[in-house]
Order: C-alpha cells, then structure tokens, then sequence
C-alpha cells in the first residue's frame, strides 16, 4: 500500500460539488444571522428613545402586518411544495408554485413599501427618532433581503426555462429556498420583537 | 453644500492642490503607476497579466496578490507611523511642527486603518490563500471564483483610501470614527464616507473569504486528514475564519449604521434625536476584539508550524495547542469591553469583563510554553523565521503581561487613552502579528515561488525590527505613565521631548528594517537561480505543503495524498513514501479563470467613490452592473476543465527530473 492513492478514487475530491456549496451558502446564512441579530440588537436598544415622537402603539396597524405576515408564511409553504415538485422532476409544477411563491413576496414587499410611505407622510419617517431610526433598518433591512429573493427568482425562472432541472438548478433551488425559509424566520423575529412587543 | 447632479460634491477645489505632502505622495503614487503601465506596456505583459494574474482563480496566486497589496500598503502605513513619531518629536519643544492639526489627525487615522484592515489582513489572509490548501492535500479552494471576488474587493477598499489622499480628504476621526464626532455635523467632509465605504467593500471581501476557507477545511481535506491531524495553521486559519463570520457582519452594520446616520439623518449615534453614541463603541468593539484575534491567531499557527519544522520536532502538546486556540476564539467574544471600561457600565460589568480578559492570557501562555517545550532539545536551526519566532516569544510575553495590567479596571482609568496604551497594543501588533507574517513569509516564500530569500537581509530586517521596536516603545509606555494621551500633534512638555526623539529613532530603525525587506525581496529576485528551491522541500519540513513542487503546480497535487496523522509529510518521508514520479498520471478536475472577480472589484470602487461624493447616477450605475455581472456570471456553468493527463505528466517530470533526469527520457 503506497502513501499515494490513484487520483480516480477521489476524481471528485477538488471540483465537483459534494455538499459544499450548501455548507457555504449555510456559513453564509449564519452571518446573515450575526447580522440581523446586531440590528435587532440596535433596535432594542433605541426602542424607547422616541424623541417626543410616536410610540409603536400609536403607530402599528397589527391586522395590517398580520396579512403581511400571512404573505411571507404562505410564500414559505409554496416554495416547499416547489421544492417538492422539483425533488419529483416536475417542471412545470416547480413554475406554478414558484410564481405564487414570487406573488405572495412580492405582495409583501409592496404592503412594507406602502407601510414605510405611509409612516414617512405621518412625519414618523426614520429621521424622526431614535427608535424610528432602528424600525425602519430593521424591517429595511430584511425587505432588502426578501427583495433580492425576488431577484434571485427572478433569475432562478430564467435559468430554469432555459436548461430544467439539472444538478446545477437543483441545487440552486435549494439554495434559495434555504434563504426563503431563513428570512421567514427573520421576520418571525420581526414581527414578534418589533410589532406584538410595540403594539403592546 | 451644493451638488450638482453630475458631480455630486465633488469640485477641483478637492484636490488639495495648496498641500505639498499630499502632492508629493499624490505625484510619487501617480509616478509609480507610470512606471507599472509603462513596464508593462514595455514587456508587453498587458495579456499575461490579464490570463494569469487579474483572473486568476488559483488561491497560490491571489494569496501572492494579497501580499503585494499588504506590503505596498505597509509602505503607506509605515510612512504615516514616520509622519506622526516625526511630528511629535518636533512639536513637543515649543515647535508648531509641520503637520497642521487636521492633517496629523487624518494621518493617524489612516495609519490605523491601513495596518490593520490593508495590511495585516492582506498579509495574513494570503498566507492563508497560498498555504492552507497545500497544507490540507487540496488542490483548490471551494468556491475559487468568490476567492478572486474577495480579494478584488479588498483592493478596492484598499484603492478607496489610495484615493481620498489625492481627491478630497480621509477620516480625521480616528481608525474606528467613534461618534459623535464621526455624525455629519462634526465631520462635514468626505473623509469619514471614504472610510465607511473602503471598510464595506473590502469587509465583504473579508467575509467571503470566511466562508470560502471554513467550507474548504470542512469538506475538502485530503483522505484520511481527520479534524486532529490537521496541521495547526490549517486549525488557526479555521478558527480565525470562523472569527470572520461571526464578526463582521457586526462591523457591516455597525458601519451601515454610522452611515444611515450620515446620508440620511437618522439618529443611530447622534446626541440628539434619541441616538446612542455608546452602542456604536459597544457594537464596534464586538467586531474589534474578534478582530485582533483574527489577526493574531494565525500567526500563532505560524510560530507552531516555524517551531516545528526547525526544531526537527513534532510540536509539542498539539492536541492543547488546538484547544487553546478554541479557548480564544471563544473568548475573543465575552472581552470587548475592556475597550472602554471608562464609559461607566458599573464595577460589576468591568469587573466581569476584566477577569475574562485575564482568562485570555492562560490558553496564550498555554501556547508560549508548547513553542517553549517544542525547542527544548531540538536542534533549532537559527534561520530567519525562527528569529521572528523567537523575537515574538519575547516581545508577544511583554505586551500580554502589560494587557493584564490594563485588564485590571482601576489600573485602566488611569491608562484608559493615554500612551501607554497605544505602546501596549503596538506591543502585541507588531510582535504578535507583523513578527508573525514576516515569519511566515520567509517561511514559504520558496513554496510561494520556487526561490528562498536571502538570508542576510532578512537578519537585517528582523534586528532592526527587533531593536527599532523596542527603542520606539518603551519611551511610549514611559510617556503613558508620565500622563501622555494619545493622538496629540503638539505638547509643550519639555520632559517628553527627550523620550518622544528617542521614539522617533526607533521609527527609523524600523524603517531600515522595511527597506532591507524590499531589498531583499529585490535582491532574491535578481538571485532566484542561486537561491532555487528544487525540492520543493527546502526547510525539511512536516507538513503536506513541502510535499509536493515549489512552486506547486496549478493543480497542487498531481495525486491527492493520503494522511495517516499529524505531520503527514514527514511520516511519509520518513517510511521513504514522499511522492516520487509516476508512470502514469489520471487527468485533474480544475476551475477556470474568470474575469468577474476584477470587474465587480473595479466597479465596486465607483460605487464607492460615487457613494462618497453623493454622485447618485454614477453610484445606481455601479450597482445595477455590480448585480449584472453577477447575475451573467450565473449563467455561466462551464467554470471547469480537465486537465489532460500527458500534461500532468510532463510537468510532474519536469519537477522530479531536476533530480533525476534520466527519468524525463
């Protein structure tokens, strides 16, 4: 037995996937983590430095944001059931759940749009306080994130119409259905830090 | 101030034209560049720097780039260290000095941020590029393209601050900006924005990399290499990469943050509004503690792999070595505080933050004593890197003894900003980390490029470091004790005049120090015949990366070794198992080159420079390319090739046949 092993046993040791873009894009998820932990974080320490502007009560629509929560959760579940119907090789099923999935992120991100424009006329605008300040780059901050998703859909569509199911999609589609599940969880956070806490 | 849509701030009046330093630096920067493009106009080297260099997505070569990028930084740095030791001890009689306040406190500044995010990150994390892998039996990085990413963007940055010495001006605000007088009604200038995007853009970089290399350690070692047969600069560099992620993000946002504030009036860190100046040191310390350990953790790993090799020993106590560099790293996060024991947290928070950072120094000196036992009855070979070695046990033993001092809170409102500080973590910096990188430098140099380095200069500018070290800082922590705060570009303290000149010769000591490096670099250059490395095994070393040609192949290996323990080289050389040339070899799996990395860099520096002077379509136009690269470069799934297996063989035989040349036949 010599200390050198014939390179064709491990042909695949250097370049071929074998897990590791999912462990990065895992690695990667974890500092997106660290991230919004330090703006919640900042938040929850700028929560009552209102500056003799309004408080979350008075400003917080929770029936509003409850639908907007729906979306996100919802969105969650059909990108399951699209990842279902890929791990099945069905294509075309892939495209339905993923334009509802694209729909209900998208009809999220436009109630935030419509909830930040709505604060910004009252005066409560992320200038106005301190705590106004940590809400607007809080919940920004992950409608950025839900944003690119969209993007990544986007592009995700594109390639899949292009060249299906193969290794290289699949593996994307869990990609960003890992980002999916993720900001979910996020805006679980959000929603209960944020909202349930300051409406109280 | 006005803007104008197409400029944004920005006017002629920002080039400091009435500025004769600025300009000199400015016209020697533009002069070098000059001479680069006329060089390489001149050798017609435009495409071999394009196909072999600018896309290259071999960790071998950026890891050498990102050196170049550290040691051409180090210049600048070096030259505001010569700037400011100068000033002072000028200024301190009753002279005014010839930096103008505010140019003394962009100079400061921008010392601190070169070294540490342009020049000791560079050079540790290209050592990490151009080792670990070697080290680990790999022939490539996981992701190789991100790779070439994160060290683009990390010029960029680097390029950012390049800039604002000649366009506008740089932070004044110190190398971390605290605010409040960072916000925007103390700083009106560019500088601070300067700062907030080169620390962005290369701190992505920096990330990326974090993920990149955790991934390749986890996934990608050679057969049979389990966690604890791993050499310890591949467990450093694993646990300083963990460092990364879970740290900056936290500078991302903190700086995002400092940045809303700016741009958009928010009150993060204002006085006034509800902001919270205090968080912003609390929450930049929670990136800069961990920061310094990923700093210095590998170059521990370094010291343990230099011991090794040059002692003619296993290392003693590896399995402690590795456990303490887990203690730190998870230690590096319950410390921060001790950066500001004088905001007032309360006896209790400074009594628990002081007793973890004394903690801190127990798996240190669990190290000092390994590197210690390791020597003893060794044949210790006195090269180079084990001069730096040695130099460090000495000076890294001074600096920890003078942290545990100031881990003590009491003994810390009195030295809380004050000289002995700044000597205390220059202490621990130089000795620690640039000891460190020079040591690993002159280490695998000859892996990095098939040549040792002349071992004369390098005595040269290990003594002059060494001396120049401490002659420019222990006058510093005398100048502490005697009350001296730092930052100051002017004192009328007789006292100190004599003990501020004495710093300022130190400075020059260790320029002789810096200028021998370039030299020898230089020098070897010009020697590379007759200092070749053929073996590919100069130092007899322990570890896989000596296994195989120097420099390696663009593919590492051409079979994949097989690990039985730690020092895995060394087993094998010592069963006469190294590799030898083959028969035959198998074709190799390889990634491609790709020039997306260096265009999304370049481009990253328009967003920058655009974000900077609020030049907004130029900024927009920057980013939606940024994406458009990335998004085309999605498309692209050919990122790989087989390398032929006549071409392996060929070039295995040219690196065995120096020996044996008959076999070529």
């Amino acid at each position: 037995m010599t200390a050198i092993v014939k390179d064709r046993e491990f042909a695949h040791a250097d370049h071929s996937d074998a897990g590791k873009t999912p462990l990065g894009f895992w690695i990667y998820l974890m500092s997106d983590c660290v991230l919004f932990a330090s703006i919640f974080a900042g938040f929850v320490v700028l929560r009552d430095n209102l500056n003799g502007g309004p408080a979350g009560r008075e400003l917080f629509d929770l029936s509003f944001v409850a639908v907007e929560t729906g979306l996100l959760l919802v969105s969650s579940l059909t990108y399951g059931m699209a990842m279902i119907a890929a791990n099945a090789g069905n294509l075309r099923t892939v495209f339905v759940w993923l334009a509802l999935t694209f729909l209900c992120g998208f009809g999220f991100v436009s109630m935030e749009v419509h909830e930040f424009g709505k604060l910004i006329a009252e005066g409560a605008g992320p200038d106005r306080s301190g705590f106004l300040s940590g809400f607007f780059t809080l919940v920004g901050t992950h409608g950025l994130h839900v944003t690119s998703g969209l993007v990544w859909m986007g592009v995700m569509f594109v390639q899949l119409a292009l060249r299906g199911l193969t290794a290289v999609n699949r593996t994307r589609l869990l990609l960003l259905s890992l980002f999916w599940h993720f900001l979910d969880i996020v805006w679980i956070g959000v929603f209960s830090i944020v909202y349930l806490m300051g409406a109280a | 101030m006005n803007e104008s849509f197409l400029f944004g701030k920005l006017t002629l009046d920002a080039i400091p034209f009435h500025e004769p330093i600025i300009m000199g630096a400015v016209g020697g920067m533009v002069l070098a560049g000059l001479a680069v493009v006329g060089a390489l106009t001149y050798f017609k080297a435009w495409k071999l720097l394009w196909d072999e260099w600018l896309t290259s997505v071999d960790h071998k070569k950026i890891g050498i780039m990102y050196i170049i990028l550290a040691l051409v930084m180090l210049l600048r740095g070096f030259a505001d260290a010569l700037m400011m030791r100068s000033q002072q001890a000028i200024a301190s009689a009753g002279a005014a000095g010839y930096l103008p306040p505010e140019h003394f406190d962009q100079v400061f500044t921008a010392h601190g941020v070169i070294m540490i995010f342009f020049m000791a990150m560079p050079f540790v994390i290209g050592l990490m590029n151009i080792v670990m892998p070697l080290q680990i039996g790999a022939r490539d990085v996981a992701f190789p393209y991100l790779n070439s990413l994160s060290f683009w963007l990390t010029a960029a940055g680097a390029m950012l601050v390049n800039i604002s010495l000649a366009i506008g001006e740089f932070a004044h605000a110190g190398w971390l900006a605290y605010p409040p007088l960072s916000e925007l009604p103390f700083s009106p200038g560019v500088g601070v924005d300067y700062y907030i995007w080169a620390l962005q853009i290369s701190g992505i970089g920096t990330l990326l990399t974090g993920v990149n290399f955790i991934t390749t350690i986890l996934k990608m070692r050679a057969p049979g290499m389990k966690l604890m047969h791993m050499p310890i600069f591949t467990w450093t560099t694993l646990c300083a990469n963990m460092l990364i992620v879970a740290a900056f993000p936290i500078l991302t946002v903190t700086l995002a943050m400092l940045g809303l504030d700016r741009y958009f009036g928010m009150h993060f860190f204002t006085h006034d509004g509800g902001g919270n100046p205090m968080m912003y040191v609390n929450l930049i310390w929670a990136w800069g503690h961990p920061e310094v350990y990923i700093l210095v953790i590998p170059c521990f790993g370094i010291y343990s792999e230099v011991v090794a090799t040059f002692s003619g020993k296993s290392l003693f106590g590896y399995k402690s070595m590795v456990y303490a560099t887990m203690c730190i790293t998870v230690l590096s996060f319950i410390v921060w505080l001790h950066h500001f024991f004088t905001m007032g947290s309360g006896a209790k928070v400074n009594a628990f933050f002081g007793i973890t950072t004394m903690i801190i120094s127990i798996p240190t000196g669990v190290k000092i004593f390994n590197w210690l036992f390791t020597m003893y009855r060794g044949r210790v070979r006195l090269e180079v890197p084990v001069l730096w070695t040695i130099g460090f046990i000495i000076t890294f033993a001074i600096g920890g003894m003078t942290g545990v001092l100031m881990a003590v809170p009491p003994a810390d409102f009195v030295l809380h900003n004050s000289l002995f500080l700044i000597a205390h973590f220059h202490n621990a910096i130089i000795g620690g980390v640039v000891f460190g990188v020079m040591a690993g430098f002159s280490y695998w140099f000859p892996k990095a490029t098939g040549f040792k380095l002349d071992p004369f200069l390098g005595k040269v500018s290990f003594w002059s470091w060494f001396i120049g070290f401490y002659i420019a800082f222990m006058p510093i922590y005398a100048l502490g004790l005697m009350g001296m705060t730092r930052r100051l570009a002017h004192v009328d303290n007789p006292v100190w005049h004599a003990y501020l000149i004495v710093a300022a010769v130190g400075a020059v000591i260790i320029g002789v120090g810096i200028a021998a490096t370039v030299l020898q670099v230089v020098l070897s250059i010009v020697r590379r015949d007759k200092l070749k490395d053929t073996t590919g095994d100069p130092w007899n070393g322990r570890t896989l990366e000596w296994a195989t040609s120097s420099p390696p192949a663009f593919y590492n290996f051409a079979n994949v070794p097989v690990v039985k323990g730690i020092d895995a080289f060394w087993t094998m050389k010592q069963e006469g198992k190294a590799p030898k040339l083959e028969p035959s070899y198998a074709k190799i799996h390889m990634p491609k080159n790709t020039g997306t990395g260096f265009i999304i860099g370049i481009l990253s520096i328009g967003l920058g420079f655009a974000l900077t002077w609020h030049i907004w379509w130029m900024a927009a136009g920057a980013f939606l390319a940024m994406v458009g690269m990335t998004i085309w470069h999605s498309f692209d799934e050919h990122r790989d090739w087989f390398v032929p297996s006549e071409t392996v063989a060929r070039t295995e035989a040219l690196h065995f046949g120096v020996k044996a040349p008959e076999v070529v036949q």
